[in-house]
């Protein structure tokens, strides 16, 4: 019951939004169904968090023998509550973004997080095909009408590579179909013992859709642009809920499907995500656009979980799944702060900008706590998962090349380091200039919105351990499928 | 057989009604009720009842399979009828003609989903030919329109030839029209003769679906012939002739080896190839349209390439949601000023309705899923995985089918992204309701493709 409340909720308010011109009512009803959203999924992990309100399981296309099949498990809990958290604040932090035809704007952006909350919690291969692309289209959409100059360049360019991708998947889910004996269960599929080729061909298929989704280096070309082109609140569903789609398809539709192919191939792919990390660092320290700098730090960020992915461990599991909600909440933290920026001074250049400290201490606060989180300070969240992840690599027995992983890692923290703080510096100390010398405060929405993300930041930095008993059971049989345990 | 002989009656009846009635609005209404009708008796026949009985001594056999493709083509015909019929009336001054002639086609059709003997099929495909040469050219006054007629003329006329030489030498090695005789003598007789037969018959049936490297009439006479009779040509009838060549291959080419599959996959991927790339190079929506269903011929292809249960299923559901998404398409493109892509600019501003619909079809066009484009698709992949040989042909089809967004998504994007005012004829609310519903319809199926598919079993 769960599973369908949370895709029908913003799926019908989505629809229902197109008809509602006035803009203020349509803000208000977007936000109250992403809040209703957050309490059903909120109460699905507290009242009804047993099988029955978690599970929905119907018959849907016989002639495959595909199913109306979703389920809450931990991994999916975690990513759902992201999704539902991360909605709500998108709206309040963005309340006073003004776009040309809002309620289409709002409508739109309801529709993906229906397609969102669908691939999360998917257990059928075909309806999480389905749900991959809902969430999808909606995203290509709001990029093409409302983004910036050179928006329908950037987002056909988005779309073809992502649709690529997917229709590789699609390929390699029909394979695990006639495999499966004509099942798209996921059930039946992590029970299929193939040949080591067969192994290898699904492998590179379903790895190539998530790894131009998640991005991983060398497909990731699509994302700076598209990130930097697309209005701000949608640039913060793709880099907090999108970019997880791709981690979520690693840990559940590849690494437990085909494992043996997964650890044969972990190396090669562990590589190009530290090749990835070591190069988006690199970037991001010469960006003067400050998108495109959060842009390429996302890219490091989630190299880091590709490599434990692929060097994987216990700790390292875990650390993936607690740093996909951490690194969820963080970036979203750092994309109101770029919103409040654009929408105050009409520029995101770090050159233009200075002195917002004196002006805006509230925000400087808030702002750093983000920050720092994001580059992995102890107490944060993203200590935990990234310390895991660290341990995990480290001590992976899947890999021989743990050390040089975890060396060229840290690496990439350490940068990322240098360009956030160097960030902060230029634009929030030094002297104010002519654009910033009048500047005010951040409203009461963005610093509430703001509040609530720092609270869970140190909230999960300091008590992680409800989260990872969440996810124990999947990393557990990951590594059971591996043979890693 | 409800069809075959209410689709000739009908036609004769609108021939001569045409003498009778010269109230425009009023052969219409005729021609949509005849439609009703005829989709009515075939819906009966489905279920078992004959109206007509007549002993065609096995040369046409009735399964479950044709008929329901008779039920699709005659309800995307009458779709056609009630988005277009207006159009149609628009074209010339032989309102009642033109009608009779779809009429004598959908006879065609019902025929070549039924032949169980290559007389029939013959019949069939010249029944369906020469009215469409007629209608090619009825802009009477359009020098493109008699360009576009005679060219489909004379490579028709040609074709067919080839189609008789081929008929010919398989009665030559067989003694035998009845596609049972030669399935059950399939290694007896004149090879040679067979074989070089069935290669004439591809051949000639190729050209009728334009699969490359015969399809270089199709952009010329699309784009010549009335738009209103674009969409009919594009759509049932090349569905139809598609509907024949399953029937063909189900029966001679499955039983007679595999040696011919990877003819047939070069030729699925030369027509992707050719439709999708030259799609991309249009300035025209129309002739783009032209080389893209060119390009979804060569999905089409697949049924032939992988003869399975999932490609029977697969060419029901393509036939049915290429007809549909195209039909609509065509019937927005007749109410454009401008055929070009900037013809298309901000229309979504000034007809927000025919935009969303038409983005609807044209997602289905490429695919997308939510919508029965995307099953239609994925049953002529998975058709072709299950087959298990030439794989390389499924990774060919799916990089073209990521070349066939991006020409679509040229229209989505003039539409809604670009600045512009898209002009267009005056619309009426029904016009708009129809669409609506076709683009519901299209999701509904996309949702819920078992809705069709179950007509095929029970």
């Amino acid at each position: 019951m769960v599973p369908v409340l949370l895709i029908l909720i913003p799926l019908i308010t989505g629809a229902a939004l197109f008809a509602i011109r006035q803009e203020a009512m349509a803000k208000s009803i977007a936000l109250l169904a992403s809040l209703v959203s957050l309490a059903v999924m909120l109460a699905g992990m507290s009242v009804w968090n047993d099988a029955a309100h978690l599970t929905y399981n119907q018959s849907w296309i016989g002639a495959l023998n595909s199913r109306f099949h979703f389920a809450l498990d931990g991994m999916s809990q975690l990513l759902c509550l992201l999704t539902t958290l991360s909605f709500p604040i998108i709206f309040y932090s963005t309340w006073n973004n003004q776009y040309p035809d809002h309620n289409r704007f709002l409508g739109l952006m309801l529709l993906s997080q229906a397609g969102l909350l669908g691939v999360f919690m998917s257990m059928d291969a075909m309806l999480f095909y389905f749900f991959w692309e809902l969430a999808l289209i909606p995203l290509y959409f709001l990029s093409s009408r409302w983004g910036g100059e050179k928006r329908i360049q950037v987002t056909i360019k988005f779309f073809v590579y992502t649709f690529l991708g997917s229709l590789f998947m699609l390929i390699g889910l029909i394979m695990l179909y006639f495999k499966a004996g004509g099942s798209f269960a996921w059930a039946d599929f992590v029970k299929l013992n193939m040949a080591p080729r067969e192994e290898m061909a699904i492998f590179l298929m379903l790895a190539l859709a998530f790894a131009i989704k998640m991005p991983l280096f060398p497909f990731h070309t699509w994302q700076p642009d598209t990130y930097e082109q697309s209005p701000t609140p949608v640039t913060m569903i793709l880099s907090a809920i999108m970019a997880k789609m791709g981690i979520f398809g690693l840990l559940r539709w590849l690494a437990p499907v085909v494992p043996a192919a997964t650890y044969q191939w972990g190396d090669n792919f562990a590589t190009l995500a530290v090749v990835g990390m070591l190069y988006a660092s690199f970037i991001a320290m010469r960006q003067d656009d400050l998108k495109k700098l959060v842009a390429y730090s996302s890219i490091a960020h989630i190299g880091l979980m590709i490599l434990a992915v692929f060097a994987p461990s216990y700790s390292g599991l875990q650390g993936v799944m607690i740093q996909m909600f951490n690194h969820g909440i963080n970036i979203l933290g750092m994309w109101i702060v770029v919103n409040v920026i654009e929408q105050k001074f009409g520029t995101r250049k770090i050159s233009e900008l200075g002195g917002l400290a004196q002006k805006a201490p509230v925000l400087t606060i808030l702002l750093v706590i983000v920050a720092l989180a994001n580059i992995a300070m102890p107490l944060t969240n993203a200590f935990i998962g990234e310390f895991m992840m660290f341990n995990g690599v480290l001590g992976s027995t899947a890999t021989n090349f743990g050390v040089a992983y975890a060396v060229a890692g840290i690496i990439t923290i350490i940068l990322g380091a240098v360009y956030t703080l160097k960030m902060i510096q230029k634009v929030f100390y030094g002297e104010t200039n002519a654009l910033t010398a009048n500047a005010t405060d951040i409203s009461f929405n963005v610093q509430l919105s703001l509040a609530i993300i720092v609270v869970a930041i140190l909230l999960i930095g300091l008590f992680p351990n409800p989260m990872l008993s969440l996810t124990s059971d999947l990393s557990e049989q990951i590594l059971g499928r591996m043979n890693l345990k | 057989m409800n069809a075959i002989i209410l689709s000739a009656i009908l036609g004769v009846v609108l021939m001569f009604s045409g003498i009778f009635v010269s109230n425009k609005v009023m052969l219409k209404n005729i021609a949509i009720a005849g439609m009703v009708l005829l989709l009515a008796v075939n819906i009966i026949e489905m279920n078992g009842f004959r109206v007509f009985d007549v002993n065609t001594r096995n040369m046409l056999q009735f399964n479950r399979f044709g008929l329901l493709f008779n039920s699709i083509a005659f309800a995307a015909t009458l779709l056609y009828f009630l988005l277009s019929a207006r159009d149609i009336t628009r074209v010339g001054i032989n309102v009642a003609e033109y009608f009779a002639l779809i009429f004598f086609i959908l006879c065609g059709v019902a025929l070549v989903s039924s032949f169980n003997s290559l007389l029939m099929l013959f019949l069939g495909i010249e029944i369906i030919s020469i009215p469409l040469y007629i209608l090619t050219g009825s802009d009477k006054r359009n020098l493109k329109s008699n360009e576009a007629a005679l060219k489909y003329f004379l490579m028709g006329t040609f074709s067919t030839g080839i189609m008789l030489m081929g008929i010919a030498l398989i009665y030559g090695a067989k003694g035998s029209f009845s596609l049972d005789t030669i399935a059950a003598t399939i290694n007896q007789g004149r090879d040679a003769w067979f074989y070089a037969g069935l290669l004439l018959l591809l051949i000639s049936m190729a050209f009728k679906v334009s699969v490359a490297p015969f399809h270089f009439w199709t952009p010329d006479v699309y784009d010549g012939a009335p738009t209103v009779f674009t969409s009919f040509m594009a759509t049932i009838v090349k569905a139809a002739v598609f509907i024949g060549l399953v029937r063909l291959f189900d029966i001679i080419f499955a039983t007679s080896g595999t040696d011919w599959k990877l003819m047939v996959a070069v030729l699925t991927a030369a027509t992707l190839l050719v439709g999708n790339i030259t799609a991309i190079f249009q300035q025209s929506v129309k002739r783009m349209l032209a080389y893209s269903s060119i390009a979804q011929a060569g999905f089409m292809m697949f049924a032939l390439f992988s003869i399975n249960s999932y490609s029977k299923e697969g060419i029901i559901l393509y036939a049915l949601g290429y007809s549909l998404a195209t039909v609509g398409i065509f019937a927005v493109l007749v109410k454009m000023k401008d055929y070009t892509f900037e013809g298309f600019n901000g229309l979504a501003r000034t007809q927000p309705v025919l935009a969303a619909t038409t983005t609807v079809f044209l997602l289905s066009l490429a695919g997308i899923p939510l919508t029965i484009g995307f099953f239609a698709k994925y049953f002529m992949l998975a058709s072709a995985v299950k087959s298990g040989s030439h794989l390389w042909l499924v990774f060919f089809a799916i990089l073209m089918a990521v070349v066939s967004v991006y020409y679509y998504f040229r229209v989505i994007q003039s539409m809604y992204f670009k600045e512009g005012a898209a002009e267009t004829e005056p619309v009426s609310s029904g016009f708009r309701w129809l669409l609506i519903g076709v683009a519901a319809v299209i999701i509904l199926l996309g949702i819920f493709p078992n809705m069709v598919l179950q007509y095929l079993y029970f």
